[in-house]
């Protein structure tokens, strides 16, 4: 049984840390700020939610205090990537050349 | 053997965060530089079995430093915008 | 064959920092170097969870928690603040 538990969370634990990794990878080669927010944030987000939760299982004690810190970077994560998202966009930093949607300055515009 | 290898990485990703801190010109880069270092140095804390340590460096260093650093940057931006 | 995960997850780790620490280095605009910010701190909580699994210590995790909070505080004032134009 305990066995059983190992092998379950070393996959979600390798799992997690090689989403870790093509996030960072993703950070490093996309071309524009706006899709270095999506790689640098969401694939972090989830890999480090996979990373814990394969520690859970690893750890079967310290299961309950890391739920809070992954319930916690649930809330967080994805608040700071749209904030920063806001922020690319509002400083007036342009998308690569192959974007093809701008739904926010539709929406300013329609809004002035 | 591997706890040799992640203190020496932090510690060189420390250096390398104070010299952009040091050598960049533009100052909202330089305080998000600085809050690097205080992060990887309370990694570094951590790895050399200093937990209360890293606590503290990770909420004073990297959190409330870049908070206030970031407020007073926007207060001065605000106020010397009314004043031209 | 639980030191071959713990190795491996720990490789990978040390990836994904070289990664995001080499676009901190290059972000042409500060907002990059904020993007690269973040990640480097996710990545940092995922080491030191790790590191407590290794060494066994449970005070590692509030750590960890500690770190999410603050870290996320100094995104979000850096966003607001790079919001109004560089410089």
């Amino acid at each position: 049984m305990s066995g059983l538990l190992d092998v379950i969370g070393g996959i979600l634990l390798i799992g997690g840390t090689a989403f870790l990794a093509f996030g960072g990878l993703g950070l490093l080669r996309m071309p524009d700020t706006y899709t270095r927010i999506q790689a640098g944030t969401k694939a972090t987000t989830l890999g480090t939610l996979l990373t814990l939760l394969g520690i859970a299982f690893l750890q079967p004690a310290w299961a309950l205090k890391l739920l809070l810190i992954m319930l916690f970077l649930m809330f967080t994560n994805p608040l700071s990537s749209q904030v920063l998202a806001r922020a690319a966009h509002r400083a007036g930093i342009a998308p690569a050349p192959q974007t093809r949607a701008d739904k926010l300055a539709e929406d300013e515009e329609g809004a002035a | 053997m591997i706890a040799l290898i992640a203190t020496t990485g932090f510690a060189l990703a420390m250096l390398i965060a104070a010299v952009v801190a040091l050598r960049t010109r533009a100052t909202a880069v330089a305080v998000i530089a600085a809050g690097l270092v205080s992060l990887f140095a309370s990694v570094l804390f951590l790895f050399l079995a200093a937990p209360d340590v890293a606590m503290t460096e990770a909420a004073i260093g990297s959190g409330l430093t870049t908070f206030l650093f970031f407020f007073v940057l926007g207060r001065i931006r605000r106020e010397s915008g009314h004043d031209q | 064959m639980l030191d071959a995960f713990l190795i491996t997850a720990a490789s990978l780790i040390g990836l994904a920092l070289t990664f995001a620490m080499a676009r901190f280095l290059r972000g042409p605009r500060a907002v990059d170097r904020v993007v690269a910010f973040d990640a480097l701190t996710i990545v940092s909580l995922s080491a030191i969870v790790l590191a407590g699994l290794v060494t066994g210590r449970a005070i590692y995790l509030d750590v960890a928690l500690v770190y999410a909070l603050l870290s996320f505080l100094g995104v979000i004032v850096a966003a607001r603040y790079l919001e109004g134009g560089e410089e």
